[in-house]
Formats: C-alpha cells, structure tokens, sequence
C-alpha cells in the first residue's frame, strides 16, 4: 500500500511499512503549495518545533502517528520563505535541541548551524554560490595598532581579481566582516558581482570586533577607529578613490547600528550605508525598553538619531526579515530616513535574523549603492 | 540562408568572434583566412590593462604589436588639455542627452512589450504592435540623429583629427599597421573603445587589412551601438542605442554574451528585440561563435544564431 500526504493527515491507523517507504521516498520538510509538513521518527514524549518566527509561538508541537515513533507536524510557509529551526526533543526530564535529522539543509552561524526549510519558490541565489568563470579576489591580513581602541586590532581587506595600483578603487567598511566572509559567502559574491559587471571593482575592509555589543553599540571609540584610523591607513596603503562618494559602510544587526552611527557621527565621510535587520531598537516615551541592559546605548542613540538625524550619507539600502523581532523597528526607521532627503531603499524577505538572509540582499544592495559596469563593458 | 545587407560598404575581411577569455578562437579564425605574420591588437577597452596582451599572444603564437590606443589617447590628454575638455563637455552632453532617450525608450518599449503580449483578434492587435514597435524604432533613430548632430558639431569645430598630437599619433599607428596583416580588436569598456578608435581614426589606418574583433570589439565596428542586459539587478533591461559605429560591418548588430545577457528563452523579448533592430542581423556572439562579413555578405560559423521576428533564435549559416 502506498501512503500520501493526505493519508498523513487524516487521522486512524496507518500501515508501519507504508509509512516509512513514504518518509524514505520524500524529502522533508515535505512542501506542498504553502503547507510544510515536518517528520520525526524517534522514542520521545514530545517532539517540539522551535522557529524564530516572530508572531507566531516559538515552539509548535508534533503529533504522533497512532501506534508509530513517527511524528508530525504541519504549519504554513509562505512561498519564498526561509525558516531556520531546531527539534527540541523531550523525554522525561531531557530537552534535547536537534538539528532536523530528515534535512539535509543546514544554516550556520557563530553559534552553530541550525536547519532549514525552504518555502516553495525560494532558491538559493545564484550569484551566491562559486563560479568557476569568475577570477578570485584575494583576501589580505592586517594588524593596526589603535590608539583609539587601545591595544592591536585584526583586519581582512578583500582585494578584487586584477587589483592595480594603476587604477583607484572604492572602499567598502564591512562591519563583522569575517562573519560575513563565514556564513554570508561575502568573498564568492564579491567575486561573483564584479564578475558579472554588476558593481565595480571595490576593495572591502573587513573588520571584527572582539567586543560588538559594546563597541558597535555607538561607542564613540568604534566610530573614531573606523574613521580616523582605519580609512586613513586603509588610503595610504591601497589605491583608492579617496572621496566619500566612492565609500561605503555596511553591517547587519549590531553591525547595522555600528554602521549608522558612525556614518552619524561622521556626516559626509560615507557616501553610501547598507544596513542589514538593524538592531535599531528605540522608545517613543522614556527610556524604558525591554531589551536588556546591552540595549541601553542602542536605544539611547537611534532616540537621539530619530530626535535629530541629519543627513549622514546620501544613499541608504536597508533590509529586514518579516520574521524577525527587529522588522518594526526598521519599518519605523524607513519613512524617518526617507525625511532627511537620503536616497533610501528599503527591502524586506520573508526570513528571519540570520547570515542567509543578509546574504541573500546583497546583490540588491551592493548593486544599487555601487553600480557596475554592467551596460557599457562587453569582454 | 546568406544573409546580403542592403546596403554596401568598401570591401573588407571581417571576422567577429565570440568571447576569447574562456574558449579562444582567434587563432583558428585567423589561420581560416590564411591571415600570416604580425598582427596589431587594440586593447583599449580594457583601460588600464591595456598593456596585459600576454595571453592573447601566447593564444596566437605569432607577433602581437599593441597599438596601445588607450595610452596614446592619454598622452593626447596630457598634452592638449583644450582637446580633453572638449571631449568632456561632448561627453557630458551625450550623458544629458542619454538620459532623456532613456526617459521615452522606458515608455515605448513597455508599450510594445504589453502590446506583443497581448492575445487579441490579430486583425486589429497587429497593426497596433507593429505600430509600438515602430515608435520605438523612431525613437532610436532619432536619438542617433541627435547623437551624430552632437558629434558632427565637435568635429567641426574642435577639428580633432587635425590637431598636432593625434596626427602624431596616428601616423605612428599606421606606419605599425603598414607592417602588420592583420588587426585585432578586443573588448572592454564599449565607449572608451569607440571613443579613442575614432578618435585616432584606427580604422581608417588599417585601410585593406582583415579585422578580427570581438565582444565591445565587434560592437563598435557596426553602423550603431546598442547596449543589452535583460536581467540587470536594478532597472527594466531595456536595451539602448548608444552611439553610432565606426560602421565597417553594415546592418548588424553584435551581441557578445547574448545568452548570459539576454532572455533568449523569451520569445516576445526576442522578437521585440529584433523587429526593433529589423534590417539587421541581430547576432548572438556567443563563445565559440564567428559571423564573417567579406564585404558582400555575412556568413556564420555553425552554432552562430541570430534572433528572429518571430521570437526564435536561428543558426545564421552553417559555413
């Protein structure tokens, strides 16, 4: 007998064998239209769906198939949607958190690597991933000995394929860059979009921060040290364009707030901002928040921001998850920003607060902020 | 099918290739034409690399000359500043001129892409399209008339093929060219390229001699420009007349990458694409790919396509 989804989804007993030839045949999370349907196969008292969704319960619980150790869960998933979880599986007094052992899709962070379901329609990008065709750019180590910060600080610069000291080059600032070389790809796309014309040559300055809660949480310190050291010695060492139109800063989370604020506190050095699932948590009245004390010098200064934002750049690309805490915050931030006369242009996915989803916009982003030479090179 | 443009040009050997970086064929489409001995490349295109030949001559194995058109141009610069700041301000309002065509050509062409997609009684939808397309067909010539008015306003009275430091510089060229059999033209940047052949007239110097070019080479050498990219990552995609060619291949318009740039797979793109451009060969120079023009008539290599009216993308000719 050959069992189906909907076999699955009505209830009464379902023949063992049929059931596992099913699991065995189909890919899971199984998705059907904009229904996603989850299996467990396991001993277990309880078998929990944990997401970071935010608006819906962050834990969803399975059922077992009557008289089986298969369970399931279904839940809606929009189409292009990228949903990262976890299986909490319960016995007794034992919670474990499980990667999805039916899915062979996995995102990975600093933290680990959780799983992944793809909402139907939703594709990896191609520009994403390696091309054999496009030439490899270099990525350079540094060390600068700040006196702002106190004490020596690592960098990565991220030299495009053909780099000469003939020609000049944009800077790009890249907040949490390793991270962003680790788990967003950033050198393949790099690559890739200079590649296919799609935004210059740029040389990117990666940087790191081994304290980032403090230090991009608009410390005036961090501001200082990209600024008025690293750009500096970043000119002096590699041929660059030098003039705020042809600088960029960027960042995703607390990364984004340390790019905004120091393109703040720096009117006119920047001249474009990419600012992924911004940690701009802010209060309308009072300082009062519930983010926890690691908020306070972030709601401090996007209130100070909202009260007076200047114009600090010219363009702003800006992107949020639907499915992310932050996507009210940003939504707020986008008609403020759109006030002070800056080019803005805002995107949101149906993903959550996650290196996958940073990198799925960058192409939209680089490519508007640093428009290539698409149109006019044939080579 | 031998595709007999219209209208005659002075007869000349012209070889347009597909891309050379990964699948190179320069040297079998030149052995094919029996072209030995030195040749002269123009590597303009490629700006600041212009000097960086070394893989394209050990490609061809023979003796490579670059006529460094690039350089040369930047010594004029250096030299005749008066000349470089009219070049600019042309420049400028070529820029200013561009934008408004871009203005129009948006709204033209999504009035023709709606009307090809529409599926009515074709007694009355049929004139209505060829009628959109023939707007925007209008539009571009009109835009390369404002465009040659521009350019002929500056030749007149900024003289520049009389001034000291380009004739200097292209007598040099032809006295290089005098020595070579054959001349090659690269890709790159497609306006600079144009810009700087005109600029030293390097076509005229290599008066008799085959040319062989490809990508922004084989763009710049038609009678006019046209820029492609239907998926860019910001805009519509609407394809734009640029410029008038240096005008040695008549009634075709090259598309190096065409199937990485275009939508070949979209009949209704492909079709306004080429009934837009209808007259001439709109080839997809694709790597591997080759169209010869005797000064008769193009032939294509096999596996060389052009687009159709119909919204097809046909072998031209299996040689």
């Amino acid at each position: 007998m050959t069992i189906t989804l909907g076999d699955l989804r009505r209830s009464g007993p379902i023949d063992f064998e049929s059931l596992e030839e099913f699991v065995r045949e189909n890919e899971f999370p199984l998705i059907d239209g904009t229904t996603a349907t989850f299996i467990y196969r396991g001993h277990a008292d309880e078998v929990l769906l944990r997401h970071w969704i935010y608006g819906l319960s962050s834990t969803q619980a399975f059922t077992r198939i009557a008289g089986t150790e298969f369970w399931r869960l279904e839940m809606e998933l929009p189409a292009q949607s990228r949903v990262e979880y976890k299986l909490e599986v319960v016995n007794g007094d034992e919670h474990r958190l499980v990667q999805d052992p039916l899915n062979a899709n996995f995102a990975h962070d600093p933290f680990g690597a959780n799983s992944v379901v793809y909402g139907h329609g939703y594709e990896v990008p191609d520009w994403s991933l390696p091309d054999p065709e496009a030439r490899p750019g270099e990525i350079v180590e540094h060390v600068l000995g700040s006196d702002v910060l106190g004490g020596p600080r690592d960098f990565q610069v991220y030299l495009p394929a053909r780099y000469r000291e003939t020609r000049r080059y944009p800077l790009l600032v890249v907040h949490d860059g390793e991270d962003f070389l680790r788990f967003a790809g950033l050198k393949i796309i790099l690559d890739n979009l200079i590649h296919r014309l799609e935004i210059p040559p740029l040389v990117a300055v990666l940087t790191q921060s081994p304290n980032r809660m403090s230090e991009y949480a608009d410390d005036e310190n961090h501001a200082k040290f990209i600024v008025e050291e690293l750009i500096p010695i970043m000119e002096e060492r590699y041929s660059l364009v030098g003039v705020p139109a042809a600088r960029g800063i960027m960042g995703s989370s607390f990364g984004a707030v340390a790019s905004l604020a120091t393109a703040w506190r720096y009117p006119g050095t920047f001249s474009a901002l990419l600012v992924q699932s911004g940690s701009f948590a802010f209060t309308d009245i009072g300082d009062e928040h519930e983010g926890g004390p690691v908020f306070d010098p972030v709601v401090k200064f996007v209130n100070a921001f909202r009260e007076e934002p200047g114009k600090p750049v010219e363009k702003v690309y800006m992107s949020c998850g639907t499915y992310e805490p932050m996507i009210y915050y940003n939504r707020s931030m986008v008609p403020l920003l759109e006030r002070t006369g800056m080019d803005v242009r805002y995107t949101e996915a149906r993903d959550g607060h996650n290196w996958e989803n940073w990198r799925d916009r960058l192409r939209e982003g680089l490519s508007w902020l640093f428009p290539g030479p698409l149109w006019m090179v044939y080579e | 099918m031998r595709i007999r443009p219209k209208r005659k040009k002075k007869a000349a050997t012209v070889c347009l290739l597909g891309p050379q970086r990964l699948e190179p064929t320069l040297d079998a489409a030149l052995q094919s034409h029996g072209v030995s001995g030195q040749l002269a490349v123009v590597t303009a295109g490629w700006e600041e690399r212009e000097a960086e030949i070394e893989e394209l001559s050990e490609h061809v194995g023979r003796a490579v000359v670059n006529l460094g058109v690039y350089e040369r141009v930047e010594d004029i610069f250096e030299r005749d500043p008066e000349l470089l700041t009219e070049m600019r301000k042309r420049h400028d309002r070529l820029r200013a001129l561009q934008d408004l065509y871009r203005v129009r050509l948006g709204y033209a062409l999504e009035a023709a892409r709606t009307m090809l997609g529409r599926d009515e009684d074709p007694a009355l939808l049929a004139p209505e399209q060829e009628a959109a397309i023939a707007a925007v067909r209008e539009l571009d010539d009109q835009h390369l008339e404002r465009i040659r008015e521009i350019v002929a306003e500056f030749q007149g009275r900024v003289r520049p093929a009389e001034r000291d430091h380009v004739v200097r510089h292209k007598r040099e060229i032809t006295s290089i060219l005098a020595d070579s059999s054959a001349l090659c033209v690269a890709g790159g940047h497609v306006a600079i390229l144009l810009n700087r052949m005109r600029l030293l007239d390097v076509v005229g110097a290599a008066e008799g001699l085959p040319i062989f070019a490809w990508s922004a080479g084989a763009m710049v050498l038609g009678e006019r420009i046209v820029l492609f990219h239907d998926s860019p990552p910001q805009g519509p995609g609407d394809a734009e007349v640029l410029e008038a060619g240096l005008g040695v291949c008549p009634d075709v318009v090259p598309l190096p990458h065409a199937s990485r740039r275009l939508r070949l797979e979209d009949p209704t793109r492909v079709a306004l694409f080429a009934r837009r451009f209808a007259g001439s060969l709109c080839v997809a120079l694709d790597e591997g790919t080759r169209l010869d023009w005797d000064g008769d008539s193009y032939r294509g290599r096999p596996g060389t396509t052009h687009l159709t009216a119909k919204g097809a993308v046909e072998e031209v000719e299996a040689a």
